[in-house]
């Protein structure tokens, strides 16, 4: 399985080559030409039939993770996360050092011997250190220098009717859909960015869009669910299994508003299951992409992971395939309607407002 | 002048949501430029055409407001902010929603620390008995703005959206009393300002100006126990020294001084400890733009009750069109 094959990779921000080369390989028979720019990004231009204008497709490679930032006499690994994490779910994580995937552990000072007041607090990553097993600082330096980076390490597990246990679902999901995508044909020209850095800042999908300029842009991603005990419905962001989350508003975006409309009515004629992200937190490459150039209409379509940023991301695959139906029926429409692409890419001209 | 900001000021145009306020202003100018044009983000951006400096002119049209984001079972309605909102400023206010329907809004019984007051607490009532009533008038992702009716006493207007467009009204005066000149005189009406100065970015990108002015209000420093500011009602334009966002080009904010001074204008300096403004997106485009700023003073910033003076915005349209005029 694609998701399977993708998740299994490591690719924290910054140190994508992996993935990179991974997608390159799948979707080299699909496209016409497969650049990778300056910061690492993969931009696959697909000619469409009619190349008139130009559609961007956007899925980040990069995953949250960690990057060794000392070592300790006894050969301990010092580090620091790479990426939005949160500190309560890291003591007694298993990890992967390197490219050569060096096993590690992830302790903090035992229980017994913490203080009262230690112990009701939240361990702080500068109170962890990495186990990788070695047995001085120089052999700890030899194994993993600094500035190696570090991933969860996390099965892919596919569990109960329709769930799926992995780290990185954010935002290899999105990567699956851009490869599923490719393999489509379109009258527009179709530029699917695979972009880096976004964990640490939407760094990659800047450039990529600058160098792509495109007319409309989609960002498929994975995002956050909180349907879960403890929190009051109006806090649950999105709802796993009720297909896929289309964001009015997040942090970084007000998405387009005519764009996201049409992909909802694109999702009910096809039967598509489709909710609306009930939260306005967090944010993705479409802040970025949004505002290049003269800017650029811009949506995102999501599927839901609950306990996202973490090696125990869960998603449901329902929810994936209702995201994947969706952009390929929303890609194939704006292909028949012309007048949807034109209405959209349109600067409006100076004539038509001083004539209205 | 009057006239023209109570029109503005009670348009509807929440970040992101400004078509009508974007109509109101095109049907205002289109009589006296020479091009409009909407870019992607929706800025408004006017052209008065010349074959010397391009210097642009940049007003934000969008105002604060809230995002409709879940409807219960009850038909009470969750919201999130789109900008500043102060959960203390809108306790108990009212929000006006783009199809006219108003809301109350209000918090949740057993806060007890009112310290602990934030927007996730907070709900808004339309009067509707449940869930189906009012997704007849409400849905997710409708924005709002809060109600706060424009009028004028003596030298002083008040209104909900004076942030910004009181600045909207100086740029409409503006374009409509020019003073004759050879530059190419773009005027840009932004959108989405209070949610990161995100319209102005696209919109210095497409004209890449030799210069740029933004007109916005900033914070007085003229009420009981306020913060030790020059900035004051009635003072004249303050010149932008510095926001949050950017540091005035020096050569621009010496023109405008001297234009100031020279010409019987009274003018503040404006150093703006909290805030930003457009320029902080405009300056750093293609190979950089110098920028300064015109600044309205304004009394209660981000409430429903933001407070001008006429006066003052008359001193911003003539300041403006000094510029224009004399930028080299």
């Amino acid at each position: 399985m694609l998701i399977k094959e993708l998740t299994d990779l490591n690719g924290v921000s910054g140190n994508e080559k992996e993935v990179r080369d991974f997608i390159k390989d799948k979707i080299n028979n699909f496209c016409d030409t497969i650049k990778i720019d300056s910061i690492g990004n993969i931009i696959a231009y697909k000619k469409g039939i009619n190349s008139k204008f130009k559609v961007m497709l956007s899925a980040h490679m990069d995953e949250v993770g960690f990057i060794v930032s000392g070592h300790t006499d006894k050969g301990f690994l010092k580090f620091k996360p790479v990426g939005g994490i949160d500190d309560r779910i890291l003591p007694g994580k298993r990890v992967l050092v390197g490219k050569k995937r060096l096993c590690g552990v992830i302790g903090s000072k035992p229980i017994h011997q913490q203080e009262k007041d230690e112990r009701e607090k939240i361990s702080k990553v500068k109170n962890l250190y990495i186990d990788i097993g070695a047995e001085s600082k120089d052999e700890a330096e030899k194994l993993a220098p600094l500035g190696e980076f570090i991933s969860f390490d996390s099965e892919f597990i596919e569990f109960g009717k329709n769930s799926i246990k992995a780290k990185a679902l954010d935002d290899r999901v999105g990567c699956a859909v851009l490869i599923e995508a490719l393999k489509n044909s379109f009258e527009f020209d179709l530029y699917a960015c695979f972009t880096v850095q976004e964990e640490v800042g939407l760094r990659g999908a800047q450039v990529a869009a600058y160098n792509v300029m495109p007319d409309v842009a989609l960002v498929i991603e994975g995002t956050t669910c909180a349907d879960v005990p403890n929190v009051e419905p109006y806090e649950y962001s999105t709802i796993q299994g009720n297909g896929a989350a289309l964001t009015i508003m997040d942090r970084t975006c007000i998405c387009d508003k005519e764009l996201v409309q049409f992909l909802h009515d694109v999702a009910v004629k096809n039967n598509i299951k489709v909710q609306y992200k009930q939260t306005t937190s967090g944010g993705n490459d479409s802040g970025q992409i949004q505002r290049t150039g003269t800017g650029v209409k811009t949506a995102s379509i999501s599927v839901p992971c609950r306990y996202i940023h973490s090696p125990v991301s869960v998603m449901s695959r329902s929810d994936y395939e209702s995201v994947e139906r969706l952009t390929i029926a929303a890609l194939n429409q704006m292909s028949k309607n012309k007048d949807f692409l034109k209405s959209l890419s349109k600067l409006t001209s100076g004539k038509e407002q001083l004539t209205k | 002048m009057q006239d023209i900001l109570k029109k503005v000021t009670e348009a509807f145009g929440v970040s992101g949501d400004e078509e009508e306020i974007r109509a109101v202003i095109t049907s205002e100018i289109k009589k006296y430029v020479d091009e409009i044009n909407v870019d992607a983000m929706g800025n408004l951006i006017a052209v008065k055409k010349g074959k010397n400096k391009k210097i642009m002119f940049a007003a934000h049209m969008d105002e604060i407001g809230i995002i409709a984001t879940f409807i219960d079972e009850k038909g009470f309605v969750r919201f999130s902010n789109i900008g500043g909102v102060s959960p203390f400023n809108s306790l108990a206010q009212r929000v006006r929603f783009k199809n006219g329907t108003i809301g109350s809004l209000n918090v949740e019984e057993k806060l007890e620390d009112k310290k602990a007051l934030n927007i996730g607490k907070m709900y808004i009532d339309i009067g509707c008995k449940n869930k189906e009533e009012t997704e007849k008038l409400v849905r997710i992702g409708d924005t709002a703005n809060f109600v706060g009716d424009f009028f004028v006493q003596g030298d002083f207007a008040v209104s909900k959206a004076m942030d910004n467009r009181s600045g909207c009204a100086v740029l409409i005066e503006l374009i409509k009393t020019l003073p004759k000149t050879d530059n190419e005189i773009y005027f840009v009406f932004t959108t989405q300002e209070e949610v990161g100065l995100r319209g102005a970015k696209t919109a210095a990108f497409g004209i890449m100006p030799d210069c740029a002015i933004a007109i916005d209000v900033t914070l007085a420093g003229d009420t009981p126990q306020s913060n030790n500011r020059d900035v004051k009602l009635g003072a004249g334009p303050a010149i932008k020294v510095k926001d949050n966002a950017y540091i005035a080009h020096p050569q621009i904010r010496r023109t405008l001084e001297d234009l100031a001074s020279s010409n019987g204008i009274p003018y503040t300096l404006e150093l703006l400890d909290m805030g930003g403004s457009d320029p902080g997106a405009i300056q750093t485009t293609g190979v950089g733009v110098p920028c300064g700023g015109i600044s309205i003073p304004c009394r209660y910033v981000h409430t429903p009750a933001e407070m001008v003076s006429l006066e003052d915005l008359k001193n911003c349209v003539k300041l403006a069109g000094l510029f224009a005029k004399n930028y080299k």
